[in-house]
């Protein structure tokens, strides 16, 4: 097999693929924040009677609360602020399709150029 | 300033890294990076399913990471070269991988590293209670002060990680011994906070939601393969120094969770950003609570510091394969380091420690590191199968394959669920955003890579080829 002699890269070319790989980056970790999407769901169920007994805290966990500075008014938003877990099947199966997908993508390109690898560096020899 | 940029792979007579760690090194790069998991972040998985659902995962995680250290260490041993699982991926599966395992490193160790800095700028506010202090002076000192240490040698770098790191954690055994654990009802009150009712209060979903955070538990520990072009010795350094490791954070992550779930109700265990601080807040100790303090701090900065070594070395690896452009494979002429690597990161780490939340900023170091995990149980796999045992001299065989590549494998599919429940959308937006990079790579960056080049270790070909 001939070996492969890649293209030099202009300076420019360079500058260019740095700022796309840097705007990919930005764009993949900060959009889900700009767009609220990061973050569970959890909500406060709240209770009208805020004791301890109501928030189901024994003396022990209700005095080591008042230590931490908390009473049961400013306690009751902490422990009642609970997750409600509920599988959402379309987004599921959206999620696992797209996980699936990327690995295959993944595994099946990286192979053809593996191969290329592989028969230049013992087909040279 | 004159610099030096070395071709992909070959070193030759061209200035490289330096070899000068020895296995305490490895094992201060891999615990330091771990380490603050104990300080902040696993309470979280008690947030989502209870302070028995952390347990459970601590354990459970803990296997999902012993998998990976018995992996890695074989692996590593074999394949010795700067980028740890990007060198593997790129002689066992393949450029596309290599780029994009390499990737995985950096955004896990990059995402990890502004969770630290948030961490420690917060506790220092916390600490210091005055009104109108914020934390991003902090922030911005530690990434900063870290990157000009990274930039300035390896070995002064992990030098000191090992004599923080070493502190921190002997903070974590003088608290559990403080509190005399062999004893319930003087200091620690398990049996009043964790009840049957409120053990696991969102049942068995919960101990799967708690997947998430459990992983904080251990994450990073497969860091030590990035020293792999600087210890002195690979083959033994490495696979000891990891091990070690994966012994010690096992250790300190039961010792904490007894500790921390024996003193305070799991409702604030899981909203807390400082459970071994408040823990040592709780024992009504100033000298405790003030060395917790202290150790806080110090987990968080050793981690930092191995966090921006090793994705230095994997965007590093990047450019010296001509993934990236080369300019980023520039070593310092003076300090041996992967200096350009190092500056270009400070500033997309800077930038995420003003716009994200420490849980958002785990959850990205999380995700990563979960994708990457799932490739290592594949890539073991094909590892034994194109190189079976004594084609090639392995420095360490890890015992018992396949199974610890099956539950790794198992672990993460739950993972993966587990981050569903809480963070999906965040999920499948990064894993679209990896695959339009691959495309990116594949289809256009892969014409500037030398191909056989990318092979070096005198391996005969592989079966199958």
């Amino acid at each position: 097999m001939s070996r492969y002699t890649p293209p030099e890269q202009s300076k420019a070319g360079q500058v260019f693929d740095i700022v796309v790989v840097v705007v990919a980056i930005f764009v993949a970790l900060w959009l889900p924040l700009k767009l609220g999407l990061a973050g569970a769901a959890k909500s406060i169920d709240a209770l009208d009677a805020k004791t301890w007994e109501a928030l189901g805290q024994n003396p022990t966990m209700a005095a080591i609360w008042e230590k931490l500075g908390y009473t049961p008014e400013t306690a009751h938003d902490v422990i009642q602020n609970r997750f409600h877990y509920v599988i959402d099947w379309p987004t599921l199966i959206i999620m696992a399709a797209v996980l699936i997908g990327y690995f295959v993508f993944l595994f099946r390109a990286s192979d053809r150029e593996y191969r290329d690898v592989i028969n230049e560096k013992f087909d040279d020899k | 300033m004159t610099t030096t940029v070395l071709e992909p792979a070959i070193h030759g007579d061209r200035v490289s890294l330096l070899r000068v760690l020895g296995p305490a090194h490895v094992w201060a790069l891999g615990v330091g990076i771990v380490l603050v998991g104990e300080f902040t972040g696993w309470n979280f998985s008690a947030d989502k399913g209870g302070a028995l659902a952390a347990l459970i995962v601590c354990w459970i995680v803990g296997l999902l990471y012993t998998s990976v250290a018995m992996i890695d260490s074989e692996v590593t041993s074999t394949v010795a070269a700067a980028g740890g699982q990007y060198a593997q991926a790129k002689h066992i599966v393949g450029p596309l991988m290599a780029f994009n395992v390499a990737l995985f490193l950096v955004f896990a160790y990059t995402m990890l590293e502004v969770s630290d800095a948030i961490l420690l700028g917060d506790t220092i506010v916390a600490k210091a209670g005055v009104e109108g202090l914020t934390h991003n002076s902090f922030i911005a000192a530690t990434i900063v002060v870290l990157a000009w240490l990274n930039y300035r040698g390896v070995l002064m770098t992990l030098n000191v990680n090992f004599v923080i790191t070493a502190i921190a954690y002997i903070s974590i055994v003088i608290l559990f011994f403080s509190v005399s654990p062999w004893t319930q009802g003087a200091v620690l009150k398990l049996n009043e906070l964790v009840t049957p009712g409120n053990a696991l209060p969102y049942g068995w979903i919960g101990v799967i939601a708690a997947f998430q955070f459990g992983i904080w538990y251990y994450l990073g520990i497969e860091g030590t393969t990035q020293a792999a072009e600087e210890v002195r010795s690979p083959a033994r350094s490495l696979p000891y120094g990891t091990m070690a490791g994966m012994i010690t954070l096992l250790i300190a992550a039961a010792m904490t969770w007894y500790v921390c779930a024996s003193l305070m109700p799991w409702e604030y265990l899981g909203i807390t950003y400082y459970p071994l601080w408040d823990a040592g807040k709780l024992t009504g100790s100033p000298l405790l609570e003030n060395l917790l303090f202290i150790a806080t701090l110090l987990a968080a900065l050793a981690s930092a510091n191995g966090c921006i070594n090793d994705a230095a070395r994997a965007w590093f690896s990047l450019g010296r394969d001509r993934y990236l452009p080369s300019w980023f494979s520039a070593v310092h002429p003076k300090y041996r380091t992967p200096y350009r690597s190092i500056l270009f990161l400070l500033p997309i780490a800077l930038a995420f420690a003003f716009i994200a939340d420490l849980n958002q900023a785990i959850t990205f170091s999380i995700l990563s590191g979960v994708l990457q995990y799932t490739f290592m149980s594949i890539n073991i796999m094909m590892f034994r199968k194109k190189w079976p045992l004594g084609t090639i001299r392995r420095g360490y065989t890890h015992p018992f394959h396949p199974l610890p590549a099956i539950v790794l494998f198992c672990l993460c599919v739950v993972t993966f669920f587990a981050i569903f429940l809480g963070f999906g959308s965040q999920l499948i937006a990064m894993t679209i955003f990896y695959f339009l990079i691959s495309l990116w790579f594949h289809f256009y960056r892969y014409k500037f890579v030398r191909r056989g080049d990318q092979f070096t270790m005198p391996w005969p070909k592989p079966q199958g080829y």
